[in-house]
């Protein structure tokens, strides 16, 4: 990739971070160090990677994105804001009572929203179903899904992980978001579930690593992560809290928003005063 | 009385059948192929058959993957795992997003037999029952059974399918028009309504025939659909008998009788008396003799019927 497009799209996910600050800021609740953490990810899928199309948000042979870590909800909607599916300014109506934007994705109210989730675990199994049906037809579109690493904790992950490599799912792609911490503290303080990569390839699953927040090794993960046979997994290693400096490494920001003075800190850090 | 059927015999059969047709018609099945019958399906279709293996929670997901991409799925295991284990999964995945997935659970209720409590499925009606859009089916006979896999592929959104292991015999003929949503009167009579589902419909009518010995005439209504409830029959049975008594293998708490009970006490106040099993767990034995055991033969139908027919003012 070169610098231009990485400049590019550093500006595109900068707008998407934004959008992240003022969904959860506006709506006084909701997650923003996991969204900020995918936020380069959503950036590079919606702009690099996904055959979508704004104008179409159903269109049947469109490649599948299920955001199985729910809660990441206004990560994907900044992303699908900057894409152009919804509004930018409707993002200040995150999680208000008459908004279709809900505290986690509504796939029958929100355009380019591929699957509801929120319930750890369970788009895991989604993405599985949606890459079988493509190859049942032979059709060529891929399906991704997105996990939180603490969401690896959840057994439906593995059964999905297995049922993926059994069936020589190749057409799916899932990126845990490693960012090394849960609700209730680090990893290794609540339930590891790591060593990521040894339990996918024992599994069946073919493992590449990326930098979470580095186009080139994105694109470079994303061009490796495909083999003929089996499902890939991407191993995201990301910082909670992205780009806005109080919440980077903090576990206080993975599900609480921020106060009026934190709110404009975390703009200047965004680049917006 | 015609050779005895169970109804996950007619809903392997079915899906085979209708296999033929939909040729986006797929079958997920959790390890019991053999038990459920999907595995006729899989003989007929196998690349349309995708076994998941012991793991119910992922096939309930892979069935909503492959219903968003236009397929229509039956998952099939058995109602205490269908339903129970996988209730958040249904709940959260299938009914919220109204996705098109059909789950074929069978084994419900006591007559599982032998297997005993942790496999009878008591509590499968009400559980789906709390999920908005959910419909269910839980047919009387094979025929029904047939005509209810058939009525849940034309219909779009998501259908919970009642099966039982235990073969019971047929009640429909070949003209009998099954539709989403309507429950069907067998038997007239003006003393009391049996209102009943699934195998408990056999006993209905058999309770039916006691009552009539000692001059009570009884009316029986097939309820297969319980979701979304046949209010209009019910009231008008309700109001034509005065009393009613429903009839479920299943838990008294949130199945059929409750359904009913919700829609007389706020539409048409009459007395209802329940028959199902009480607030227990289910045990091993032969499956007639836990229909007796647990008070769900004609018997025990017949007594209560009497029961409320005496409350009638």
């Amino acid at each position: 990739m070169d610098n231009k497009r990485v400049e590019e799209l550093s500006e595109i996910a900068r707008k998407v971070r934004v959008g992240i600050i003022d969904a959860v800021y506006s709506a006084s609740s909701g997650h923003p160090g996991g969204s900020l953490s995918i936020a380069d990810l959503l950036t590079y899928l919606y702009f690099e990677k996904l055959n979508v199309d704004p104008k179409d948000p159903d269109m049947e042979d469109r490649d599948r994105l299920v955001l199985s870590k729910g809660h990441c909800a206004p990560g994907l909607y900044s992303v699908l804001a900057q894409r152009g599916f919804i509004p930018v300014e409707d993002l200040k109506t995150f999680r208000k009572t008459t908004s279709y934007l809900q505290g986690h994705p509504d796939m029958k109210h929100t355009p380019g929203v591929d699957m509801s989730s929120g319930s750890l675990g369970q788009g895991t199994s989604v993405s599985c179903g949606m890459a079988l049906s493509a190859k049942l037809d032979g059709k060529k579109y891929r399906v991704y899904a997105i996990l939180g690493d603490g969401e690896t904790e959840e057994g439906q992950v593995w059964e999905a992980a297995m049922f993926a490599s059994h069936y020589g799912l190749s057409n799916l792609t899932w990126i845990v978001d490693l960012n090394g911490l849960q609700i209730d503290g680090p990893l290794e303080e609540v339930m590891d579930p790591r060593p990521h990569e040894e339990k996918f390839r024992a599994f069946g699953w073919n493992v590449v690593h990326a930098d979470a927040h580095d186009f080139n090794s994105l694109e470079k993960a994303f061009d490796e992560v495909v083999s003929d046979d089996k499902p890939g997994v991407i191993i995201s290693h990301s910082v909670k809290g992205k780009g806005v400096s109080f919440m980077e490494n903090n576990v206080a920001w993975h599900g609480s928003a921020p106060n009026a003075e934190q709110y404009e800190v975390a703009m200047r850090d965004l680049g917006e005063r | 009385m015609a050779d005895k059927i169970a109804t996950r015999e007619a809903y392997g059969k079915a899906l085979a059948e209708f296999g033929a047709v939909y040729d986006n018609l797929v079958v997920l099945d959790a390890d019991l192929a053999a038990a459920t019958k999907t595995g006729i399906f899989k003989k007929a279709f196998p690349e349309r058959f995708f076994d998941c293996g012991i793991a119910e929670n992922n096939m309930i997901g892979v069935a909503v993957g492959l219903s968003l991409t236009g397929k229509i799925p039956f998952a099939s295991s058995f109602a205490m795992f269908a339903a129970g284990r996988s209730f958040e999964q249904v709940r959260n995945s299938v009914g919220y997003p109204h996705c098109n997935v059909k789950i074929g659970a069978t084994h419900a209720g006591i007559t599982v037999g032998e297997d005993g409590a942790t496999h009878q499925c008591c509590e499968d009606i009400a559980l789906m029952r709390t999920i908005p859009g959910m419909v269910i089916l839980n047919p009387a006979d094979a025929a029904e059974a047939r005509l209810a896999v058939k009525a849940a592929i034309d219909y779009k959104g998501p259908v919970y399918l009642r099966f039982g292991r235990m073969a019971v015999p047929v009640i429909y003929g070949d003209d009998y028009k099954f539709e989403i949503g309507k429950a069907s009167v067998l038997a007239d009579g003006d003393d009391v309504a049996l209102m009943a589902t699934g195998i408990e419909v056999e006993q209905a009518l058999a309770a039916r025939e006691l009552l009539a010995a000692d001059g009570i005439r009884a009316s029986v209504v097939n309820v297969s659909t319980i979701k979304p409830l046949d209010e209009e029959t019910v009231l008008e049975r309700a109001a034509a008998c005065g009393a009613v008594v429903t009839c479920e293998e299943h838990t008294v708490i949130g199945g059929l009788g409750a359904a009913v009970a919700e829609c007389l006490s706020e539409k048409r106040p009459t007395p209802v008396l329940r028959v199902g099993v009480k607030d227990e767990f289910g045990r091993s034995g032969p499956a007639k003799e836990l229909i007796s055991y647990f008070g769900l033969d004609a018997a025990s139908i017949a007594a209560r019927a009497k029961e409320a027919v005496a409350l009638k003012k």
